[in-house]
């Protein structure tokens, strides 16, 4: 089959000016004959290294092959088997630093688009019909796990392959996580991660929302009157840090967390038909350069935001969000402020008025690697903002290990667990 | 879903309810709450756990009618079934053991001393309530309360019950020895004003003061930081470090503005679920 040395195929989009008014998705997806085209431009490479760089190791080559010859069927089972949350992935892992920056051709030309492909996949398959049948445990174990984000999701569904009975516990009232009320619909909409879960019910995956293990229900108990014989904790990294600057709790200013929260999980947007608020002023500001910062910036300009902006103390280099939704965010108008720390936020009658910075400077690379930001003396200004929006991460939430002595933590707050990633249950 | 299988009206704004909800009910303690969503596209609200019976796996949370949620809730009759339910949430406050144990309710807060009060009696402390309302009407669940604590002292605005005045005032009287006499120990919950009108009352006298505090909140997990309150300076949050904190070291002011961050936003569901009323 002829290879064909040619860059990336874009992935069709929807105008920016349209988009940014609306939480629909961006992305429009390859159509069959850009896939194709897209599938063949893999070298099929003697040692496909692209596997090494994907955390589950989808045998990325082979459901290439079967894109190119046009089986889908065939792409679709070698990509589940793989990975039972391909559509999501194909949608919001951050490929180029994963299995895309792997692949061969990405220094000559641009790598295979490899996430987009995952994507088509998925999106053929979810126009496929179902086999409506839930599949009945063969083994007698039951496992129960903690948490439906992401980890819980695929660990469940794992399971419920390996023919046990599975049950999954959530403390919101809908499962998925980050994938539920974090990450929005522009970029995620709530229609594939239903379809994803329901998938998972078709295994056998039970869920069961509204329980918070360590309040609801004891760790102890799933062990002992409840009967699993183990339990996976899932249970994320969802506690919001705050930076501890004067002003942080002045109405207005939010953590990312609330803020996405509000909107995705809560449907702020449909407010007042929707019950849970948001207040977006013309001039919001957001601190952070991850993907929740990019995510809450580009969702503040689609709640009406004029001046929709980043704020972050390091320069561009070091911004950790996936490339797409930077230059996403970019196309849509975003403002970005590079090596600008937030010193103060300012407030008048409790509400928020503006945000005090200072300008940096790159020093000596810190303990992470990366050039240190110092601040060049003398430099603070005022950006007049009516919210503030921190994304300058998360900790592991204490609930459960608070509740549980027996599970012993790191200074951080993640659980110590062996080399196997087990905490025995004595 | 959550099954109604009691409903009382205390009040014309104040609903009694008893739900199925075994797992709560046995792990509740007194001091704790409860998130509930009423419909789809509905907030979450917080609202504190005033009884609890492991047995029966029956919860009782008393909804006083504010906003829309709440209004919304106040509409379900027994047999009902409230969309969602989480908890117990918040932690249990730790009152010290011995002297005179006194709480302070207003609103609905008497009622989320309900099973506070019992458990402190239970325990054998001397205990009394003072609860406050308008008028005579708007009192809510005094009997029971009666028989649980040793003391009840109601207090109404316009002297149509008990003691003519503010429970800020009946509280001042006993700290100079009237009644059950000086508290060594004092539980404020209720509105924001009165308990910072308590606070103020219980620091002149240097006595201890927990209060509950109701700040909004969304998941009550400690995921979202909505709920955050200062605390001598420091900031927590109230799903997870509270609700219960030490009165005297709360910052009242900002808990006071950031409960009233969407006072118009409210307003305007309450409009639209009139316009829409009976599509709940
Ligand atoms: C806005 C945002 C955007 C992101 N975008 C990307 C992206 O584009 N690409 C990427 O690779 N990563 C992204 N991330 C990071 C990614 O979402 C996380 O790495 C991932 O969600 C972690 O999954 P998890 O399953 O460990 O935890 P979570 O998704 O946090 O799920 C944990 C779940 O457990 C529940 N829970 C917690 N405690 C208990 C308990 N005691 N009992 C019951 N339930 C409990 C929580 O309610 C939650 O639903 C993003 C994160 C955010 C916040
Ligand atoms: S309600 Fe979200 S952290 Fe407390």
């Amino acid at each position: 089959m002829p290879v064909k040395r040619t860059d990336k195929t874009p992935m069709p989009v929807r105008e920016p000016e349209m988009r940014a008014r609306d939480f629909d998705e961006v992305n429009e997806g390859y159509c069959f004959s850009h896939a194709m085209f897209e599938a063949e431009r893999c070298l099929r490479c003697q040692d496909p290294v692209c596997i090494d760089g994907c955390p589950v190791r989808v045998p990325i080559a082979d459901f290439m092959h079967a894109i190119a010859a046009g089986n889908m069927p065939k792409a679709s089972e070698i990509l589940r088997t793989a990975n039972p949350l391909a559509a999501i992935c194909g949608r919001v892992c951050p490929q180029e630093s994963q299995c895309e920056l792997k692949c061969h051709m990405t220094k000559r030309f641009g790598p295979v688009a490899i996430g987009h492909l995952e994507r088509f996949v998925s999106d053929w398959e979810m126009e496929q019909p179902v086999n409506e049948e839930v599949l009945e445990p063969w083994r007698d174990e039951k496992i129960a796990i903690v948490g439906s984000g992401p980890s819980g999701l695929v660990c469940a569904g794992e399971l419920a392959r390996m023919g046990y009975h599975v049950t999954v516990y959530e403390a919101l009232h809908a499962p998925g996580g980050v994938l539920r009320y974090g990450i929005p619909e522009f970029r995620l909409p709530n229609n594939i991660l239903d379809w994803e879960i329901d998938s998972l019910r078709r295994l056998g995956v039970e869920f069961i929302n509204n329980v918070i293990i360590g309040k609801t229900i004891q760790l102890e108990a799933l062990f002992g009157e409840m009967g699993y014989s183990a339990v996976f904790i899932g249970t994320g990294a969802g506690l919001p840090k705050f930076m501890g600057i004067p002003g942080e709790s002045l109405n207005g200013v939010y953590s990312a967390n609330e803020f996405l929260t509000r909107i995705n999980l809560m449907q702020a947007f449909e407010f007042p038909r929707a019950e849970t608020p948001l207040k977006v002023g013309k001039r919001v500001a957001v601190i952070g350069s991850g993907n929740t910062a990019m995510d809450a910036v580009r969702s503040a300009l689609r709640l009406g935001a004029e001046h929709a902006m980043v704020v972050y103390r390091r320069s561009e280099n070091e911004m950790t969000a996936r490339i797409e939704e930077y230059e996403h965010a970019i196309e849509e108008g975003v403002e970005f402020h590079w090596l600008t720390n937030p010193i103060e936020v300012l407030g008048e009658d409790g509400w928020v008025t503006g945000l005090k910075c200072m300008r940096m400077e790159l020093g000596e690379p810190d303990e992470s690697g990366r050039a240190r930001p110092v601040p060049i003396e003398g430099s603070e200004f005022v950006f007049p903002v009516d919210n503030v929006v921190l994304s300058i991460g998360t900790r592991p939430n204490p609930l459960l290990s608070k509740a549980t002595p027996g599970l012993k933590t790191h200074s951080w707050g993640g659980l110590l667990v062996d080399e196997r990633q087990v905490e025995q249950q004595q | 879903m959550v099954k109604i299988v009691e409903k009382r009206q205390l009040t014309p704004i104040t609903k009694l309810y008893r739900v199925e909800a075994p797992l709560i009910a046995k792990a509740a303690s007194a001091g704790q709450f409860v998130i509930v969503r009423v419909r789809e596209g509905g907030e979450r609200i917080p609202l504190t756990i005033t009884d609890y019976d492991r047995e029966k796996g029956l919860l009782t949370i008393v909804v006083q009618e504010v906003g829309a949620t709440t209004r919304r809730l106040g509409r379900l009759e027994e047999g009902e079934e409230i969309l969602d339910m989480v908890g117990p949430l918040g932690e249990a406050p730790e009152i010290p053991a011995g002297g005179h144990i006194v709480g302070v309710g207003g609103g609905y807060g008497s009622a989320a001393l309900l099973c506070l009060m019992r458990e402190l009696k239970d325990r054998g402390e001397k205990t009394t309530i003072i609860m406050g309302a308008r008028e005579k009407d708007l009192l809510i669940l005094s009997d029971e309360l009666g028989e649980i604590c040793d003391n009840v002292e109601i207090c109404t605005d316009d002297g149509s019950a008990g003691f003519k005045g503010f429970v800020t005032e009946r509280l001042q009287e006993l700290i100079d020895g009237a009644g059950p006499g000086r508290p060594d120990y004092v539980i404020a919950i209720g509105p924001m004003p009165m308990m910072r009108a308590v606070e103020k009352t219980t620091r002149a006298a240097g006595i201890a003061n927990t209060a509950s505090l109701d700040p909004l909140m969304i998941d009550g997990t400690g995921m979202c930081g909505g709920c955050r309150v200062t605390i001598g300076g420091e900031v927590k949050f109230a799903c997870v470090d509270g609700p219960f904190f030490d009165a005297h070291e709360v910052d009242f002011d900002e808990a006071v503005s950031r409960s009233k961050m969407y006072v118009k936003e409210e307003q305007q569901a309450a409009a639209c679920q009139r316009t829409t009323a009976g599509a709940s």
